[in-house]
Parts: C-alpha cells; sequence; structure tokens
C-alpha cells in the first residue's frame, strides 16, 4: 500500500489551469524527484498536497486516508513534514528552540506546569531536548544550537530547516530546492544528510530540485513537470534519455 | 525657574518616576506583545487598561465594604490579592472578547481597518462605562493603610514599595514566561510568520487569544495600582494613560517586550524630571519634544528591528 497517493489532480488559479490531472505513487521510505522548468507548478503541487491550496479537482490520500480539506496543521500532524523554498526560518530563535518548537504538540503540561515547573514538564522537556539533540547532530547543525539562526552560514539554515521538519517525526518530508543557492561543497554535504536521515529513519521523501545531478543520484523515481502536466516519468536513466525532457529543459533545436 | 540640584538627585521622585513608569511598562507590555504576533496595534487598549481600573474599584469596593460592615474579616494584604486577581481575570476576558469580537474577523483586512476597529472598540468601551456608571469621577477606597517610613530623611510609603516591586514581579514572571515554555515559545515564533508555525501544531488563534489575556491582564494590575496611588478614576483615564503607555511603546521598539519595560520606565522619569527644572505646566510639551528627538534618531526604537520581513501567506 502506497504511503502517499493523488489521483488525478488539477488546480486552476482563476482561469489558468496551474495543475492538471496529476497523479503521484510514493511508497513508504522512497526518495521521489519532481523536476521541470521554473514556472511549471512544482511548488504549486507541493503546496496542494500540504494543504495550502485545495485542488479543484482530484484525490489525496496519505495512509489510505483523504488528506483533501483539511488543514495544513491537520496534514502536518498526519505525519507530512516540508521545508520551503525561501527559508522559513524564525529568524531571532535559536537552533534548539527551532528544533524543539517542532515538537510542540507533544508537549502536554498545562498552566500549572508553564508557571511553576511540575515534575510532568521537566520530563516532557528534557525528552523534547534529548530528541533535539539527537537531531541537530545527524544534520550537523549541534554546534549552533545555542545560537540565533539569523548568524548561520546559509547552508547551515537549511539544515536546521530540514531538523525541525524531522522533529515532528513526518512520515513523508518534502524538500522544495533543498540545495537551493548552495555552493558545490555544501551541496555534496547536503546529498550526504538526506541520505543519513533516509536510512536512519526510514523517511519517505519526496523533493523539488533544479540541479540534475543531484536528482539523479538521490531518487529512485523521477516526474519531469512541463506546464502543470507530467510529461515524463520514470527511473533517473530513463528521464536522462527522455527526448520529451531534454526538449524541455534544452528547446526543440537540440532534438532534432 | 530655579534649578534646584538636591531635587534633581532627590530618592523621592525616583521612585515617584519608578511608579509611573510602572504603570506605562506594565500598560506598553499589552500594546508589544499583540504588535509582535498581530502587527497590529491594539488601539483599545488603553481603554481596557481603564475597564481593568474599574473592574478592580468594583471588586476592592466590595470587599472592604464587607470588611468594613463586620460581615468579611479580610486583611489588607488579603483584599489586595483578590482584587488583583479578580481584575485580571476578568479584563482578561474582556480582552480575548475584544480580539475574538473585533479582531478575529479582519486577521486578513489591511492594518487601517483593524487599527479603526480598536479605536471604536475603545470608545464604545468609555461610553459604557459611562452609560453604566456615569461621569462621576470615582475614588478608589484604600485597600492597604499607607504607612510612611523614613529612610535617610526620604519619606517612601509601602504602598509605593508594593507597587514598583509588584510590577517588576509581573515584568519578570512575564519574560520567564515568554522564553522558558512552549507558549511563549510559539509566540516567539508567531512574530515571525504564519505559515510555519501552524504545521508545528500551533493554533494562531489559541497564541492570539492568549496574549489578549495576558495584555489585558497586566493592564488590569496597572490600572488598580494607578487606583491605588491617584485614587481618582475616570471614563477617559484610558485615553490620556493609554496613549503615553503606546507611546512607551513605539520608543522601545515595536514588539519588544524589553523595551516595553525600559521605554515605559523612561518617560515615567521624564514626566517626573522634567517639571523640575521647567515649568510644570510645559510638562508634556517638553517631556514628549524630547521623545520626539529620540525617535528622529531611533525610528525603530530602543530595541525594534529596522525591517519586517514577516511572511503572510
Amino acid at each position: 500500500m502506497a504511503l502517499l497517493e493523488v489521483h488525478h489532480m488539477s488546480h486552476d488559479f482563476g482561469g489558468l489551469r496551474a495543475v492538471n490531472n496529476y497523479s503521484l505513487n510514493i511508497e513508504p521510505g522512497e526518495i521521489h524527484g519532481l523536476i521541470g522548468p521554473n514556472g511549471a507548478g512544482k511548488t504549486t503541487i507541493f503546496n496542494l498536497i500540504t494543504g495550502i491550496y485545495r485542488p479543484t479537482e482530484g484525490d489525496i490520500r496519505l495512509d489510505n486516508a483523504s488528506i483533501v480539506g483539511l488543514q495544513p496543521y491537520q496534514i502536518a500532524a498526519r505525519g507530512l513534514g516540508r521545508t520551503f523554498q525561501n527559508l522559513q526560518l524564525w529568524r531571532h530563535m535559536t537552533v534548539l528552540e527551532h528544533v524543539m518548537m517542532a515538537r510542540y504538540s507533544k508537549l502536554t503540561y498545562g498552566l500549572v506546569g508553564a508557571f511553576f515547573g511540575t515534575p510532568k514538564r521537566k520530563r516532557e522537556e528534557s525528552e523534547s531536548r534529548e530528541k533535539a539533540q539527537v537531531l541537530m547532530e545527524l544534520f550537523g547543525v549541534d554546534r549552533f544550537a545555542n545560537q540565533i539562526v539569523l548568524n548561520l552560514p546559509y547552508g547551515a539554515q537549511r539544515r536546521v530547516e530540514m531538523a525541525r521538519a524531522m522533529a515532528m517525526e513526518p512520515k513523508i518530508l518534502f524538500l522544495d530546492e533543498p540545495t537551493a543557492g548552495m555552493n558545490p561543497e555544501e551541496l555534496i554535504q547536503m546529498m550526504e544528510i538526506i541520505r543519513r536521515a533516509h536510512r536512519k529513519f526510514g523517511v519517505g521523501i519526496f523533493l523539488i530540485e533544479h540541479r540534475m545531478r543531484f536528482v539523479m543520484e538521490l531518487c529512485q523515481e523521477i516526474q519531469t513537470l512541463v506546464f502543470g502536466e507530467v510529461i515524463a516519468e520514470g527511473t533517473p536513466e530513463e528521464i536522462q534519455n527522455n527526448p520529451k525532457v531534454i526538449e524541455a529543459y534544452l528547446g526543440s533545436e537540440m532534438v532534432e | 525657574m530655579t534649578l534646584n540640584l538636591q531635587n534633581l538627585l532627590d530618592f523621592q521622585n525616583i521612585i515617584d518616576a519608578l511608579q509611573w513608569g510602572s504603570f506605562y511598562a506594565l500598560i506598553a507590555l499589552g500594546y508589544s506583545m499583540v504588535y509582535s504576533i498581530l502587527m497590529l496595534f491594539n488601539f483599545a487598549h488603553g481603554d481596557i487598561f481603564m475597564v481593568g481600573a474599574y473592574i478592580g474599584f468594583g471588586i476592592a469596593s466590595l470587599l472592604v465594604g464587607l470588611t468594613v460592615a463586620g460581615s468579611l474579616a479580610l486583611p489588607g494584604w488579603v483584599i489586595l490579592i483578590l482584587t488583583l486577581l479578580g481584575a485580571m481575570c476578568l479584563t482578561s476576558i474582556v480582552g480575548m472578547a475584544v480580539e475574538r469580537i473585533g479582531y478575529r474577523p479582519l486577521r486578513d483586512a489591511p492594518r487601517a481597518s483593524a487599527a479603526i476597529t480598536g479605536l471604536m472598540i475603545g470608545i464604545i468601551l468609555e461610553q459604557g462605562n459611562l452609560i453604566l456608571l456615569g461621569a462621576k469621577r470615582r475614588s478608589f477606597p484604600e485597600i492597604i493603610e499607607s504607612q510612611t517610613f523614613s529612610i535617610g530623611g526620604v519619606d517612601i510609603t509601602n504602598i509605593k514599595i508594593m507597587i514598583v516591586g509588584v510590577s517588576l514581579a509581573f515584568m519578570l514572571a512575564l519574560h520567564l514566561f515568554i522564553k522558558k515554555n512552549k507558549w511563549g515559545m510559539a509566540m516567539r515564533a508567531m512574530a515571525f510568520d504564519y505559515l510555519v508555525v501552524p504545521l508545528m501544531g500551533v493554533s494562531i488563534n489559541a497564541i492570539a487569544r492568549m496574549t489578549f489575556a495576558i495584555g489585558s491582564a497586566l493592564a488590569a494590575v496597572a490600572g488598580i495600582f494607578f487606583g491605588m496611588a491617584y485614587p481618582v478614576l475616570e471614563p477617559t483615564m484610558g485615553i490620556v494613560y493609554g496613549w503615553k503607555a503606546f507611546v512607551a511603546a513605539i520608543l522601545g521598539g515595536r514588539g519588544s517586550i524589553m523595551g516595553a519595560c525600559f521605554a515605559g520606565f523612561l518617560i515615567g522619569f521624564i514626566e517626573i524630571f522634567v517639571p523640575l527644572v521647567f515649568p510644570s505646566t510645559l510638562r508634556d510639551l517638553i517631556a514628549y519634544s524630547i521623545i520626539l528627538l529620540i525617535l528622529v534618531y531611533r525610528p525603530h526604537g530602543f530595541f525594534g528591528e529596522p525591517y519586517s520581513a514577516k511572511l503572510r501567506l
């Protein structure tokens, strides 16, 4: 049974069909890539599945239950974590606070605990802190734990965002251009980190990316999106050799 | 106009300045907290301070009256605690209602609509008070008997010490609340975005409600202390002192908790010390010219950020 299924999803912005008849199938633990030129509708697909937009047509099923019409926080709570194309960090909060904040809904102490520090609060907070520590180490940001994210190098900020997403213990993680703006060194580091997280937690990953080398090395399945439609789908080798993909990326003259 | 240096160093004036600063700081905190998470100034907040003072007045009058009549035998400090707790609870309900009725429907509306709504809610609270209780000034009952201590030739009342001490304790408690627990963390995160915070399982509405409740409760504390120090209440008090606290919130830096406290005390000091040097009829003119001058050179206030990159979806 697939972890995430999208059936014939379409979405209109006013009169414009941004996504047309899109389907997707991600098995537990699979790494799936979405590529395509700028403006093809990749981030729109992310926003549709994560509940920021509601699809005009079609069905989205997470763990075999429809999530169409649910609020983004409800979908997140069902095990869908995400990072954003433009970093969405809380600039003046520390790295540790970012990761602990992601465990907000797992802290159940009440107002009394908040003011007087009951044993329950102490236990929950120290448990949260330990889990945060593990994640910060995994994503290589533990040495920045008590620094505000504003002061971190760009690559580290990206990794903080991923650590925060993973702290919610998702079943599937959406990464929107995880290597945007990174230098080659950071890129290799990021690839290694995604592999490590994938191995350790067995989390399914769905990623948007422009860097072909990154996508080809990491993903088992790749879809190519052009003007809101999937024009090619398959393994990295199949995608690399598909004339339609080459045309979309390089223009038709190159194919002829 | 004579400049009396002795006056400037007089401890009496310092304690007065701290007391006024406490009122302004407690009220300014409400403006700042709401601004930091919702990016709007709750212009009804001054009137919530007024409502808090009147609720405190009601509870204190009742308890003092019963004690005098002999049907209750409560010591003054118990009455004070009950008045504070009761007024904080009831005023925070008023604050939450203002948020629910006035601001939540306007969450995505232009900021100007929310500002106008705030002003209208303020007028409604003020006029409502006039209708209920009339235009008569009320004098706040004496909850604690005033005792004057003489320390090194300076006369200080127990009430002033209590007001400054308890106000500082509330500010410290708020600081710890925001720094140390999950709701405070959520409040701080909301200051940056509305996009990711809900994904963490945080309800934006619940945090907004809580912020209004805390801000209103602190305004109620300011109202009661104001009543105890200057025992006259009138329906327009919210405007007069609320606006000055609003100035403190701006001066401290929009959305900054620390800034609101600091600027609240600074305004207290400026207001007390300006009349020692200049004629007292020019007090506000000169005091607020100084503040204007500070803002010309520090438009973002003391602790404010030069820009806000909050993303809204």
